[in-house]
C-alpha cells in the first residue's frame, strides 16, 4: 500500500476526491472528502460521528471496493460492530473477508506511568500494520482526543498527533478524524489547526424539545463546497443528508392526467385534472374541506386502482374514515384492499427530519402512485418556518423524482382572506395551488373555490362556490350577480329574483302576443265590413247595369216595332239614331 | 507506609518477575531504556526477572495485544495488575515506583 493515486488528477483539474457514498454528503463535498488526506468531523455527544466514519468505511468497501481500517479509541471493536449492526453493517463478515480492520486503542491513564522520553511510533507502527495487512485506502481515527487524556506530556502529544496526520498523507489514505466539539473551538483539543484540508461541523440541536441534526462544512481546501447548514437523519440505512439546493431539477416529467376526484373541479382546468406527478396545494382557512378535497383525490386514485398514502396529521384513522363515510367516500374498503394506507402521527412526535425519514421509509415501503399530506402547516409545531420549508422542499423534490403525485393541503391564518401566501413559502414549489376559503356574507358563510396556479395548463378564473354533501363534493353553477358572483343565500335571492324577472318578462310577452291578436281581429272584422260593403255596391252596381240593359232592350224592340208599323217615310232618320240610343 | 501494606510484597517476592519492553529499532530512547531497565533490574530484581525485548519494526503485529501505543513502553506482566512505564526510563525513581520495586526494597532493609 503505497502512495498509487490516481491519474485522474491530470485529466481533471479539480481536486480528486473519495466519495463517501453517504447520500446527499457527496452532492454538498462535490464528489467527497479529499483524496488521500485527512478529514475532521466534529461534533458534540450524540450527533453521529461515529456513525459516519463508519458508513464512510463501509460505504468504500461496499461501493468502492476500497478497503478500510476502523482505529476507535473508545468503544470496542465488538460494541462498534453491535452498535452498527442495525443499519445493515456486518462488520465482523468485512474483517473476515479482510477489507476492514478493527484496531481498539485502550488507553488508561492509571496505568501508565510516565518517565523520560518517549514517541507514539507505537501508534504508528499499529496503524501502518492494520493498513499494509489488508491494503486500506480508507482510515478512520474515531476520537484520537481520548489521547489526550492518557499521556500526561501535552507537548509530546500535539507534535505526534501533527506528525501523525503528515505521515497519513504521505501514506496516501483519506482519513476520517473524529472530535469532540469544543467550547468556542471546533474540537476541544484544537485538533483543527492539524487538519486543514478538509472540516465538517455536525450539530445536534435542541429547539423546543425536538432535536434537529445539521451538518456544515467549515472548510475544504482547494474545493468548492456547499456551505450552508443541512440537515440529516440517521435513518435504518445510515447516513442521509438532504440538500435543497444541490438536488438537481432534472427529473422526468409526465404528460398523463390525474383527476382530483370531483368532476367540476376537474373541469376547471384546461386538461381536466392534474399532472401525475406534480405537486398540489391546497390552502384554506379552518374549516374549509381541505381534508374532504383531499380525501376526494385519495378516493379517485384508489377507485382507479393506483395507490395511494395518506398522512394524517389531525387525525386518526379511524376517525378520517368515519367522518369521510359521512360524505359518501369509503376509505376504508380501500385500506383493506391495499391500495390505501393512512398514516396518522402527532406532528410533535419527532422531529422534522425523522418525519421525513417516516415518510421516506413509508414511499419506499408502499409504493404509492400519489401521497396526500394533510396538513403541512401542522408541522410548524415542530420546526421554525425556514426548517419546514427546506424539509418540504427536500420532500417536494423527492416526490417529483419518484414521480409520485403530491396532494398537500395547509392551514392558512384566517386574519386575512386575501392571504394568499402560505407560511411555508411552499407555494413557489408546487405546480398546482386551489385555495378554499369562506366567503362571509350577510350572516352566512360559504365556501368558495379558485385555482390560484396551474403550470403547464390553462385554468377557470372563477370562484366557485362549493357544497360538502352526503354524496360528496359538488361545485355549485357560476351565478352572476348584478356586482360579480354571488354565493350562498345572495345565490338564492338572485335566483328567485331571476325567476321572478323572467316570469314578468313572459307575461308581458303574452300581454303583447293578446294585444296583436286582437290587432288582428278588428283588422280582420274591418276588412270583412269593407268585403261586404264592397260586395254589396257591387251589387248595386251589375243590378244597375242589368236593369239598363234590360230597358235598352226593351227600348229598342220597342222601335223596330215602330218602325215596321210605319216603315216608308219615317225609316231612314229612325236608322241614324238608332245606334246612338 | 504502614505494616499492612508492606506485607503484601512477601508473595510477590517469591515470583519472577516479567517484563517486556517494546521498542521500534535502535533508536536512542529504546537503547537507553534498555540499559536503564537492565541496571534497574540487576539492582532490585536479581535473579528474579525475566525480560523480553520486543521490536515493533520486526513484529507490527504484537502491538495490539499489549495496547502500545508510546516507544518505548516497558509492560509488567507478573506480578499483576500489569503495570505500563513509558519512556527512556531515565528517571530511576519514577522506574521504581512504576514497577512497584520500591515497597520490596523497604521490606528488605526491614
Amino acid at each position: 500500500m503505497s502512495a498509487d493515486m490516481p491519474s485522474s488528477a491530470i485529466v481533471l483539474p479539480s481536486l480528486p476526491k473519495a466519495p463517501t457514498g453517504i447520500e446527499g454528503l457527496d452532492e454538498i463535498t462535490d464528489g467527497g472528502l479529499p483524496l488521500g488526506r485527512p478529514t475532521l468531523l466534529c461534533g458534540s455527544a450524540g450527533c453521529g460521528k461515529t456513525l459516519m466514519a463508519i458508513e464512510f468505511l463501509v460505504r468504500g468497501i461496499q461501493d468502492y471496493q476500497e478497503p478500510g481500517v476502523l482505529m476507535t479509541f473508545e468503544e470496542t471493536a465488538d460494541e462498534l460492530a453491535a452498535n452498527v449492526a442495525s443499519l445493515g453493517f456486518d462488520l465482523p463478515a468485512m474483517q473476515a473477508q479482510k477489507l476492514l480492520r478493527l484496531d481498539h486503542v485502550h488507553v488508561d491513564r492509571s496505568e501508565i506511568e510516565e518517565t523520560g522520553e518517549y514517541d507514539l511510533e507505537g501508534l504508528f507502527i499499529r496503524l501502518g500494520y492494520a493498513i499494509d495487512s489488508i491494503g486500506a485506502k480508507r482510515v478512520v481515527l474515531d476520537t484520537i482526543e481520548a489521547l489526550f487524556s492518557g499521556f500526561p506530556n501535552q507537548g509530546v502529544l500535539r507534535s505526534e498527533i501533527r506528525r501523525l496526520f503528515r505521515w497519513l498523507k504521505d501514506k496516501g489514505v483519506t482519513t476520517i478524524i473524529t472530535a469532540e466539539r469544543g467550547e468556542g473551538s471546533l474540537t476541544r483539543q484544537g485538533l483543527e489547526e492539524y487538519v486543514s484540508d478538509c472540516v465538517i461541523l455536525l450539530d445536534n440541536r435542541v429547539i423546543d424539545q425536538i432535536t434537529t441534526r445539521r451538518l456544515r462544512i467549515v472548510k475544504y481546501r482547494g474545493s468548492t463546497h456547499g456551505t450552508n447548514e443541512y440537515p440529516y437523519l440517521i435513518s435504518e440505512d445510515g447516513i442521509s443528508v438532504l440538500p435543497v439546493t444541490s438536488l438537481q431539477l432534472n427529473h422526468e416529467v409526465s404528460d398523463q392526467i390525474v383527476s382530483s376526484g370531483i368532476p367540476a373541479l376537474d373541469q376547471m382546468f384546461d386538461r381536466h385534472g392534474f399532472y401525475q406527478g406534480s405537486s398540489v396545494l391546497i390552502t384554506g382557512t379552518a374549516g374549509t374541506a381541505k381534508t374532504t378535497l383531499a380525501s376526494s383525490f385519495a378516493h379517485e386514485m384508489c377507485r382507479q386502482g393506483k395507490r395511494c398514502l395518506y398522512f394524517a396529521f389531525e387525525e386518526s384513522p379511524q376517525q378520517l374514515v368515519r367522518n369521510m363515510r359521512s360524505v359518501g367516500m369509503d376509505l376504508g374498503t380501500w385500506q383493506d384492499q391495499g391500495l390505501l394506507r393512512i398514516e396518522a402521527a402527532r406532528p410533535t412526535l419527532s422531529g422534522l427530519e425523522r418525519h421525513l425519514v417516516t415518510i421516506h421509509k413509508l414511499i419506499g415501503e408502499f409504493k404509492p402512485d400519489a401521497v396526500v399530506i394533510d396538513p403541512i402547516s401542522n408541522l410548524i409545531s415542530v420546526g421554525n418556518l425556514a426548517e419546514v420549508r427546506s424539509m418540504l422542499t427536500r420532500l417536494i423534490d423527492y416526490l417529483k423524482v419518484k414521480g409520485i403525485t403530491a396532494f398537500f393541503t395547509s392551514l392558512v391564518s384566517g386574519r386575512n382572506i386575501q392571504q394568499e401566501m402560505t407560511e411555508e413559502g411552499v407555494s413557489s414549489l408546487v405546480d398546482t395551488w386551489i385555495s378554499v376559503r369562506d366567503l362571509e356574507g350577510i350572516g352566512e358563510r360559504n365556501r368558495g373555490l379558485s385555482i390560484l396556479k396551474s403550470r403547464g395548463m390553462s385554468h377557470s378564473n372563477q370562484v366557485r362556490e362549493f357544497i360538502v354533501t352526503s354524496k360528496g363534493i359538488r361545485l355549485l353553477d357560476v351565478v352572476i350577480g348584478p356586482t360579480g358572483i354571488v354565493t350562498g343565500a345572495s345565490r338564492l335571492t338572485q335566483k328567485i329574483q331571476e325567476q321572478a324577472l323572467s316570469m314578468a318578462q313572459q307575461q308581458e310577452l303574452e300581454r303583447r302576443d293578446r294585444e296583436l291578436e286582437r290587432k288582428r281581429r278588428v283588422l280582420e272584422a274591418t276588412i270583412a265590413n269593407l268585403r261586404t260593403e264592397f260586395e254589396s255596391v257591387e251589387e248595386e252596381l251589375r243590378r244597375i247595369n242589368d236593369e239598363e240593359n234590360t230597358r235598352q232592350q226593351a227600348l229598342s224592340s220597342g222601335r223596330q216595332q215602330v218602325a215596321s208599323a210605319f216603315p216608308s217615310e219615317k225609316n231612314p232618320k229612325l236608322n241614324d239614331n238608332a245606334p246612338q240610343a | 507506609m504502614n505494616s499492612l501494606l508492606a506485607n503484601t510484597p512477601l508473595v510477590m517476592e517469591e515470583e519472577t518477575w516479567e517484563l517486556r519492553l517494546y521498542v521500534a529499532g535502535q533508536t536512542t530512547k529504546s537503547v537507553t531504556a534498555l540499559a536503564n531497565l537492565k541496571k534497574y533490574c540487576e539492582e532490585h530484581l536479581k535473579g528474579r526477572y525475566q525480560l523480553e525485548v520486543i521490536d515493533l519494526l520486526q513484529n507490527p503485529q504484537l502491538a495490539e495485544g499489549d495496547q502500545i501505543l508510546a516507544i518505548p513502553t516497558l509492560v509488567r506482566k507478573v506480578p499483576q495488575p500489569i503495570r505500563k512505564i513509558i519512556g527512556d526510563l531515565s528517571n530511576k525513581e519514577k522506574v521504581l515506583v512504576g514497577l512497584d520495586i520500591r515497597s520490596l526494597e523497604g521490606f528488605g532493609k526491614a
